[in-house]
């Protein structure tokens, strides 16, 4: 660069920054505070979508940031505008996805007064970011942005947020884009220490039952192709967590899908009678573990991650590598051989075949099941969003995820209302993709409001809800544990959401036979336009199999009805 | 189980709430904490003494490595470590027992650094034993109140933590 620094305001340097990080599109919401920010968007060259609730422009910038792989960014007002953001905030921060979220601030003059709309959010969100900054003078404006996204996308990716008083957007500073971040306290691993490559790698040449067990961290290091090609060649069996869905091709004969809480019965025997197990960017969360002091009991356990302080925090590791998947999966395929599990993989085809997956379907109902699997037939390729609930668990076990970033989900936090957002995100993300967010009515109600956003800006998404009229998985429950009293799960007739849908201007379909699913769903593919498919399916259809919480992994429950 | 942690910090606003709600979150357990600042005027120094197994430990040590704010953590339980706290004692007083107390406050090398009509302030260094001593000796006479830091520590010779 070369002159003299140019003279700006802290809000056209915002502007500014987020060009210099090649933002495309940011979700957000005006506030007072936030108006000096919003005069400099009137002409930026950035796309801001204008959401109804805070809380979705935060879902939309994690669904955006899963769908691409880039930093979500996204932008709210002081006081009530972030403290609506925390849910999102929270929700990136357990699912590891890099996301910037700037929120407005009252002057700084008048900080800790109590003042209109001030709300302490670098206190609220400490425990939930992975970083975040309260600016205290705008010339340190530019070096903070810069030092978030460079903190939000790398190492463990997480949320930053980045709380701007509102002088700080009107003071006027020379502008100078610092060319690199230097942060003496932040240095993560990337390569893999090679000695415990080579240790884990003599490991697997003993193994003869290895199971792969590959969370989201392999989607966030984009190590798919590497997973694929050390799967293939140690020939072991891959099992996926919720997050981690489509880090692995669905259609390969390696593949057990997920394992857990509701993984396949063929996932969870396996893991339980395997003698080495190969995490991947996975945490061992009790959704996947089960009663940890029976997980897995006969295994040696390689984990590998690039938060050392996931190495031993739930289990005991045998052979802990810190550093980036993408990278130490490709140094271990250059130390092993494949192993020899033909008699194995033989017994495991046997539990595919005796305990697969089913579901019973009929003619005069509607099962939630069926419409995954249409769904899938119809449209492969689609990214699929999902909400919270019984609708997010059959998504993840019927639909056939070929690539990364074509799931999009809940994880760590599980939160109800995330996926509608989440899917506007994914949507401007990957245009070229169709977007489904698969939906129950109870977690659709929660960020119902987006509605009014998709319409407004055209952007075809289409909501599958499938309506029981309950809160289907705390149903699920009070069926199992609470001898069917449906304390306050009962939802039905509370919308018409067909309706709906028109009052917004949207294109809305009720589907109540078996028969229709099909030709529906390929008429909201057809609308190319934001679409709601009410399908009203079974009421009481359970989530099976299940694991009781607390319970072993391979102590499995097989649920038809419960009534 | 006690540790003692050495952690250098960024002299930044927000790093005690930092380090301070993750051991709260985490449920560790903080014995005591020190902080203050070092030589280099950009970095603080907090002594953490925290209860807790040695998985804890592990723990403790890697999530508050990943504190962008933290610069290094070292476990002082693993060094040979010199170590100190500060307690300001005021203990009833007259003229009937001052000697007495001024007898008990050289045995321990401590000073009295204020004295009244009815009181004398009293002020100690040590490690938490001598401090738990003297406070036992002079409890006779009456503690009017007493403040005491938490430990700080650095490591023996010239290597640093």
């Amino acid at each position: 660069m070369t002159g003299k620094p140019e003279r700006m305001t802290g809000a056209r340097a915002f502007v500014e920054c987020l060009y210099r990080e090649n933002v495309d599109v940011i979700f957000g919401y005006p506030g007072g505070v936030l108006l000096p920010i919003y005069d400099e968007l009137y002409d930026a060259h950035l796309h801001h979508l204008l959401v109804r609730h805070e809380q979705a422009a935060v879902h939309a910038a994690e669904g955006y940031a899963r769908a691409t792989g880039k930093v979500g960014v996204c932008l709210a007002t002081s006081g009530p505008g972030a403290t609506n953001l925390v849910t999102g905030i929270a929700n990136a921060y357990m699912d590891s996805i890099p996301m910037v979220a700037f929120t407005g601030q009252v002057p700084s003059s008048m900080l800790g007064n109590d003042a209109f709309q001030e709300a302490n959010i670098t206190g609220i969100t400490m425990p939930i970011t992975k970083h975040n900054y309260l600016v205290q003078d705008a010339k340190d404006l530019p070096r903070i942005i810069k030092e978030a996204f460079h903190i939000a996308s790398t190492g463990r990716p997480g949320p930053v947020l980045i709380d701007m008083p509102k002088d700080v957007t009107t003071d006027v500073i020379d502008f100078v884009y610092p060319d690199k971040v230097e942060l003496r306290g932040y240095k993560p691993t990337y390569k893999g220490n090679t000695q415990q490559v080579k240790r884990a790698a003599s490991a697997i040449a003993k193994s003869t039952r290895p199971v792969i067990y590959a969370g989201g961290g392999v989607i966030g290091s984009n190590a798919s192709k590497e997973l694929l090609a050390f799967a293939e060649k140690i020939k072991a069996p891959v099992t996926s967590t919720l997050t981690g869905i489509g880090g692995f091709p669905n259609d390969n004969d390696l593949y057990l899908g997920m394992l857990g809480m509701h993984g396949t019965k063929y996932a969870n025997y396996a893991v339980q009678e395997s003698d080495l197990l190969i995490a991947v960017g996975a945490r061992f969360d009790d959704r996947v573990t089960g009663k940890l002091q029976s997980f897995a009991p006969n295994a040696k356990i390689i984990h590998i991650d690039i938060d050392p302080a996931e190495i031993s925090k739930n289990i005991t590791v045998d052979i802990p590598i810190v550093g980036d998947a993408k990278d130490i999966l490709k140094s271990l395929l250059t130390y092993v051989n494949e192993c020899d599990t033909k008699e194995w993989l033989d017994k495991i085809a046997i539990w595919k075949r005796d305990f697969p997956l089913y579901y019973v379907n009929r003619e005069d109902v509607i099962k939630p099941q069926y419409i995954i699997e249409q769904i899938n037939e119809a449209c492969p390729d689609a990214i699929v969003v999902t909400e919270v609930g019984q609708h997010q668990m059959w998504a993840a076990q019927y639909f056939k995820y070929k690539e990364p970033r074509t799931f999009i989900t809940s994880g760590g936090l599980g939160t109800m209302g995330y996926g509608f957002p989440a899917a506007i995100g994914a949507k401007l993300g990957r245009p070229d993709k169709v977007v489904f967010d698969i939906s129950g009515d109870g977690s659709f109600q929660m960020n119902s409001q987006e509605m009014a956003t998709i319409v407004q800006n055209d952007i075809p998404i289409i909501i599958a809800l499938f309506n029981n009229g309950y809160l289907g998985m705390v149903r699920q429950w009070q069926a199992l544990f609470f001898e069917h009293r449906y304390s306050h799960t009962t939802i039905e007739d509370s919308v018409d959401f067909v309706k709906l849908a028109e009052a917004y201007g949207a294109l809305g379909i009720r589907v109540e036979k078996p028969s229709e699913v099909r030709p529906a769903i390929e008429k909201a593919i057809e609308a190319n336009r934001p679409v709601i498919i009410d399908f009203i399916v079974e009421r009481e259809e359970n989530v099976s199999p299940m694991v009781p919480a607390g319970a072993a992994i391979n102590e499995i429950l097989d649920l038809e009805k419960t009534q | 189980m006690k540790h003692t942690l050495a952690v250098l910090v960024e002299n930044k606003y927000g790093v005690l709430a930092r380090v301070a709600g993750l051991f709260s979150r985490r449920g560790f357990n903080i014995d005591s904490l020190a902080v203050g600042i070092t030589e280099d005027p950009t970095i603080s120094r907090m002594t953490i003494v925290v209860r807790g197994d040695d998985h804890v430990l592990e723990q403790v040590t890697k999530q508050l490595n990943k504190l962008i704010d933290v610069i290094r953590v070292t476990d002082l339980g693993s060094e040979e470590s010199v170590e100190r706290e500060l307690a300001l004692i005021k203990v009833n007083s007259d003229d009937s027992n001052r000697s007495e107390i001024i007898q008990i406050v050289d045995i321990f090398r401590a000073r009295i650094i204020d004295v009244a009509s009815k009181s004398v302030t009293v002020e100690v260094t040590g490690d938490s034993n001598k401090i738990k001593a003297i406070q036992t000796l002079l409890k006779p006479f009456g503690i009017k109140e007493m403040a005491r830091t938490g430990k700080v520590a650095l490591t023996r010779g010239s290597k640093s933590s």
